[in-house]
Order: structure tokens, then sequence, then C-alpha cells
């Protein structure tokens, strides 16, 4: 194994990590956010709830874009070729 | 391991390679086709069961498009209702045992992004003109033409990384619990992939919307008044 698929699989590894530091903490905080409103006014909670999934799911993309970013570096890496 | 930015290959028409993906997109395509004559074939003023579950989601894609873009839905419905009813049913074509969804491979989502793509285009320049809508670029100031185009050119990259990301991830998550832990441990795992499935093809229904829409009401800001339905 040459150097850079070493460097290839590490960064992956450090991508993948790093990336789903920042979208934990927002979605933890989105939730809590969610949460606390529910709670002053549980009639909303139809549209709150909505709101929140969507959200939810734009956060977590960024997660998800550093996972296709660790899987272009495994699987599909040009410097490899 | 199989690497999951490739489409395996069945069988060739001519010089043409048809892969895996598409040919499960035509059985999608050929249910949905047949399920809708069938239907259409039997509709009544007191509707069956499945007649009105049917009505049901067409009602809340009508509730959906009113909520989001503020506009009566007609023209929108069939664009935006088919976009979601498939990819809601790719992405739970996953319950057939040995299928993919086809939304887990690039093609298909980058296909679904480029049609949403055309589609802003496409109403933009209904909306407003060849020339109105290109004045949408230049909005707030010339200035900002570059940046709008990237922008245009971005959300759509984005919105088919989206959905591939999401679908990929949950499939290939089910994999490596499969080939690591044994037969049932993924079975919560393909639970949460079905909610991660609905709640993406809501999403990228409602991202198309909030696209059109703001494409729409941009291209025509004196119409676009007397079309908003009150709350």
């Amino acid at each position: 194994m040459n150097w850079i698929a070493a460097v290839s699989i590490f960064s992956a590894a450090m991508a993948v990590s790093f990336g789903a530091i920042g979208p934990g903490l927002g979605e933890g905080r989105a939730v809590a956010a969610a949460l606390d409103a529910i709670a002053r006014q549980p009639e909303a909670a139809n549209t709150i709830s909505r709101t929140l999934f969507v959200g939810l799911a734009m956060i977590e993309t960024m997660a998800i874009y550093c996972l296709v970013i660790a899987l272009l570096l495994l699987f599909a890496n040009p410097l490899l070729k | 391991m199989i690497s999951p930015l490739v489409s395996p290959v069945l069988f060739h028409v001519g010089p043409i390679p048809i892969s895996e993906p598409v040919v499960i997109t035509w059985g999608i395509l050929a249910a949905l086709t047949a399920g809708s004559l069938a239907l259409r074939r039997s509709l009544k003023l007191v509707p069956s069961s499945i007649q009105a579950a049917c009505e049901l989601v067409v009602e809340t894609v009508d509730s959906q498009i009113r909520d989001t873009m503020r506009v009566d839905p007609a023209p929108y419905r069939a664009f935006i209702g088919t976009l979601f009813v498939f990819i809601f049913v790719a992405n739970w074509s996953s319950l057939v045992p040995g299928v993919t969804p086809p939304t887990a491979r690039l093609e298909t989502d980058a296909a679904l992004a480029l049609l949403v793509f055309l589609a802003v285009i496409w109403f933009g320049v209904k909306a407003g003109g060849v020339k109105g809508y290109l004045a949408t670029f230049a909005t707030p100031s010339p200035l900002m033409i570059p940046l709008n185009f990237v922008e245009s050119l971005t959300r759509t990259f984005s919105l088919l990384v989206r959905l591939f990301g999401n679908v990929m991830s949950g499939v290939f998550v089910i994999g490596l619990i499969l080939s690591l832990a044994g037969l049932v441990a993924p079975i919560p795992l393909m639970a949460l992939d079905l909610l991660t499935g609905a709640v993406q093809a809501y999403i990228f229904a409602v991202l198309a919307m909030v696209f059109i829409a703001g494409a729409v009401a941009e291209a025509a800001p004196e119409s676009q008044s007397n079309e908003r339905t009150p709350p």
C-alpha cells in the first residue's frame, strides 16, 4: 500500500468523524428548541414537528456531504488510478 | 467491497448498457402507471378505500403546495406530486428483497435534480417570459448575476447529493451491519431507513416547490399579488 492510499483512508475517517460533530450539535439544539416550543404550545405540535423534520434533514445533509466525500476518497480516488 | 458509486450493468441493448437501477425504475414506473390507470377506470362518487387513500395523497400535496408557494396548486400539482410519489416509492422499494432503491444510485438522483433545474426555468419563463426570467438573475443588482447563476447550479447539485447521500448511506449501513452482525440485527436500521426515505421524498418535493416559487414570484411580481390565496 502506497502512502496516497494510507492518507486517503485516514482523511476519509477524519472527514466523517469531524463532519459529524457539527451536525450533531446542531441537531441537538434544534430538537431542544422544538421540544421547548411544543411544551409551551402543545396545540402547534403538528406544524412544529413537521418543520423540525425538514430542518433536521437539512442539518443532517452536512454530515451526509462528509460521508460522500469519504466515499469518493475510498472508492473513486483519482490519485490511486 | 462493491463501490456504491457505480451501478452494475445487467445487459446490453445494442451498444447501450442497461444497468440495474434503470430496470428497477422501469418496474416502478410500470407499477405506478398501471395502478393509476386501473384506479381511474373504477372512479366513483362514493370512493372505495383505495380511492379515498389516493384522494388523501392528492389533497395533502395540494395543501403543501398552497402552504409553501402561496398560489393555486393546479399548475404544479402534476410535477410536484409525481416527483414526491416517485421518490417515495423508489426509496421504499428497498422493502422488496433483493432490490436496491434506484435513488441510491447517482444517475437517478442526477436525473431528478436536472428535472427540477429545468422545471424552474420552465415555470419561470412561463410566468414572466424569457426576458422576465433572465431579469431575475439581476434582481437585487446586476452585480449579483454571477452569484445567482452559480447558486442555481449549486442548489441543483446539493439537491442531488442530499438525496443520493441519504438513501445510499442507509443501504450502505444496512449492508455493513448485515455483514458484521447477522440476519436480524439491521431491522431497526431498516425502519430508520424507511423514515429517512419518506422525509427525503418530502424534502425533495418541498425544495422543488421553493425553487419554482422563487423563480415564479421574481419573474412576475405584479401578477403574484392577484394569485395569492388568503391563508
